[in-house]
């Protein structure tokens, strides 16, 4: 056993920093936040086990819990398919080999670094404002456009194109995944009379698949987790009329708004589970439609 | 069934010509092997003639359609890659039938032409594997039978044996010469072994740096190359090059070749006095005494079994491949003394064409 030790000692030399911040910053807080998801705690005194009061009062009884619910998941539904589709898109005009493309990655990719960024949604909110750029653009043809961020009927839609905006990291993973597909597949359709988007479905398609599988995983876990944007958007309250009550803003709002840490800690978890369960559903379903070159039989 | 012209067909990338100037008739129902080292555009021409890649100029016409502008898909050819380029997340059923589907044809038609393609090849057992589950003889085989099931005019083969070992590839070659006897479509066929192309080929074209060296079936390609580049191209072991000189009088040429000596010839067609001699490996006489013999001592041999190659060293320092009987027993080292078999060799103008000679005489 010493020996064991001994000898592995550099390993966990390296490794300390790692799991001291595994420990202390991430195991810890999670452990400390599910004792507190069964507690009251205003952050001040002891906090008081109530067993699973937060989560009864959850399902059962708070109406902007299942709102900031519907939110999320009507954005997850919408901003995720379209930032993949709008990602796909863009890979594939890419890998048409356009001349310099690395220019052409780096300015793509470059939303999607300002994109989560404080500023970036502050100028969101001053484009698509009453009298911002989208409304002085149309009324050029003739059309004055609401308040798409002041009006609850809008205001998700523009948080959704922001996160179409922000499609350079899933399009650079997609490019990837076009750029492993040998060109003879494509030659051999062309001689077996593929149309092109025979081609896509048919090849394109399919052997993306653990790609697009990647991207659908990682694009709706984050998805879920949005945010910065919508909390600048939505003034940090998920407002106008809780449209923008996303559940991250809830829970933010919970915790060190009303200071509800015990109610904002189940929210927490309530939140990982969901993304925990479209997760394993997701690998699930994938052996019916993800397909791997070197799947083992 | 439908023969092939290429008349004045280019092909350039920019300011490089691949393909220069290329007029080539391919006869209904002939297997045609092109045939050339890396580069020579033989797998570009081939991708021109499926309507891969487009042609720069000239004109490609399959039986009397010029099909310049018709995508490869209306061509009504079939093509089998190197790489085999099987649909991998698709069944081999799925593989054979794709271009059928796209085709629109009847379900029971594309059944009946998967099933005879998959007798054809015997792969009958193999429908519902995906390609990964194969081996390389087998995905060969599958993409075959996906190139069979079209029922095209012709066949193009783009170095398909090129993946499988040797073992396997002799044994593809003899099933792909069985399956052109039984069709009897008119197939392309591309290598760079030239093996391949003398054992497959009813004719082949040599091909260098996008120009055609020589056409002809491969007795003519073996027995009368027309010029330096096919003379050491085609043979196996490579042909053995002599520089000489040569003056030529009336009706007679002398030839004086280092290590051999001279000898009197028929008049060569033409008057150039540095000429190349090419002799093949088994055209040596070997302990002989006739005239241009020279000694040499053997420094490497190669034992193939039913025969065996002398690597020869001569007293200027010129190595020749020397064909010996294989029960011949030599032993690296051994003196040995060699004659030119003078009515079996090939003669070369400076400029690398063949050079008749009249009738060979023997000279003293």
């Amino acid at each position: 056993m010493r020996k064991f030790f001994v000898r592995n000692l550099p390993g966990y030399a390296f490794l300390t920093p790692w799991l001291l911040g595994f420990f202390l910053l991430a195991l810890g807080p999670m452990l400390i936040s599910l004792y507190l998801s069964f507690t009251k705690w205003d952050m001040v005194g002891d906090p008081q086990w109530v067993g699973l009061a937060q989560y009864e009062y959850m399902f059962l009884k708070d109406k902007r819990f299942w709102q900031s619910l519907d939110v999320t998941f009507t954005y997850v539904i919408l901003a995720v398919p379209a930032r993949l589709a709008f990602a796909l898109m863009i890979a594939i005009v890419l890998d048409k080999g356009i001349r310099k493309i690395g220019i052409y990655r780096a300015l793509y990719y470059l939303p999607s670094i300002l994109g989560a960024s404080i500023a970036i949604a502050i100028l969101w909110r001053e484009i698509f404002n009453i009298d911002g750029v989208v409304n002085a653009v149309l009324i050029n043809f003739g059309i004055q456009g609401p308040n798409w961020i002041g009006n609850p009927d809008t205001s998700l839609y523009t948080l959704v194109v922001l996160a179409m905006w922000q499609f350079g990291s899933p399009m650079l993973i997609f490019l990837a995944g076009l750029r492993n597909i040998p060109t003879e597949l494509y030659e051999a359709a062309e001689i077996d009379a593929a149309s092109k988007a025979k081609q896509f479905f048919s090849i394109t398609l399919p052997l993306l698949a653990p790609v697009l599988f990647f991207n659908i995983i990682l694009q709706t876990i984050e998805a879920f987790k949005t945010f910065s944007s919508a909390f600048i958007i939505s003034n940090g309250d998920g407002s106008p009329a809780d449209s923008l009550l996303f559940f991250t803003i809830y829970l933010f709002n919970e915790a060190f708004t009303y200071f509800r840490m015990g109610y904002a800690s189940a929210l927490a978890w309530t939140l990982l589970i969901i993304i925990g369960l479209f997760t394993a559903v997701s690998f699930y379903t994938s052996k019916y439609w993800v397909y791997y070159e070197n799947e083992r039989d | 069934m439908s023969g092939l012209s290429l008349n004045g067909v280019c092909k350039s990338y920019g300011p490089v010509n691949v393909i220069k100037n290329l007029d080539l008739e391919v006869i209904s129902g002939e297997f045609l092997v092109l045939v050339g080292p890396s580069g020579c555009g033989k797998s570009t021409l081939l991708r021109m003639i499926a309507g891969l890649e487009e042609i720069t100029d000239g004109t490609i016409s399959i039986g009397d359609r010029i099909v310049n502008d018709l995508p490869a898909s209306q061509r009504n050819l079939s093509m089998v890659f190197q790489s085999y380029a099987l649909y991998p997340h698709m069944s081999v059923r799925k593989n054979l039938a794709f271009g059928l589907t796209n085709l629109k044809m009847s379900k029971d038609e594309i059944k009946r032409r998967v099933d005879e393609a998959s007798e054809i090849l015997q792969i009958g057992n193999l429908m519902d594997r995906k390609p990964r589950q194969l081996s390389g003889g087998q995905k060969q085989r599958v993409a075959i039978g996906r190139a069979i099931v079209r029922e095209p005019e012709l066949f193009l083969f783009d170095e398909p044996l090129s993946n499988l070992d040797a073992e396997l590839r002799v044994q593809m070659r003899v099933e792909l010469a069985g399956l052109y006897n039984r069709l009897g479509t008119t197939m392309i066929y591309v290598t760079h072994d030239q093996v391949e192309a003398m054992t497959m080929a009813t004719r082949i074209v040599v091909l260098r740096e996008g120009k055609v060296e020589q056409v002809g079936t491969p007795y003519e390609l073996y027995n009368r190359p027309q010029n330096l580049f096919v003379a050491g191209f085609i043979g196996s072991p490579k042909i053995n090059m002599l520089e000489t000189k040569c003056q030529s009088g009336n009706g007679a040429s002398q030839i004086e070749i280092e290590d051999f000596g001279s000898a009197e010839i028929a008049r060569l067609g033409s008057d150039s006095t540095a000429i190349t001699v090419c002799v093949r490996p088994e055209n040596f006489e070997i302990n002989g005494s006739g005239v241009l013999s020279a000694k040499g001592k053997i420094v490497l041999i190669e034992y193939l079994g039913s025969e065996l190659y002398l690597h020869l060293e001569l007293s200027s320092g010129k190595r020749l491949m020397i064909k010996a009987p294989s029960k011949a027993e030599h032993l690296v080292g051994d003196e040995m003394s060699i004659t030119i078999d003078i009515d079996n060799c090939h003669y070369f103008d400076e400029a690398g064409l063949r050079i008749e000679p009249a009738k060979m005489t023997e000279a003293a």
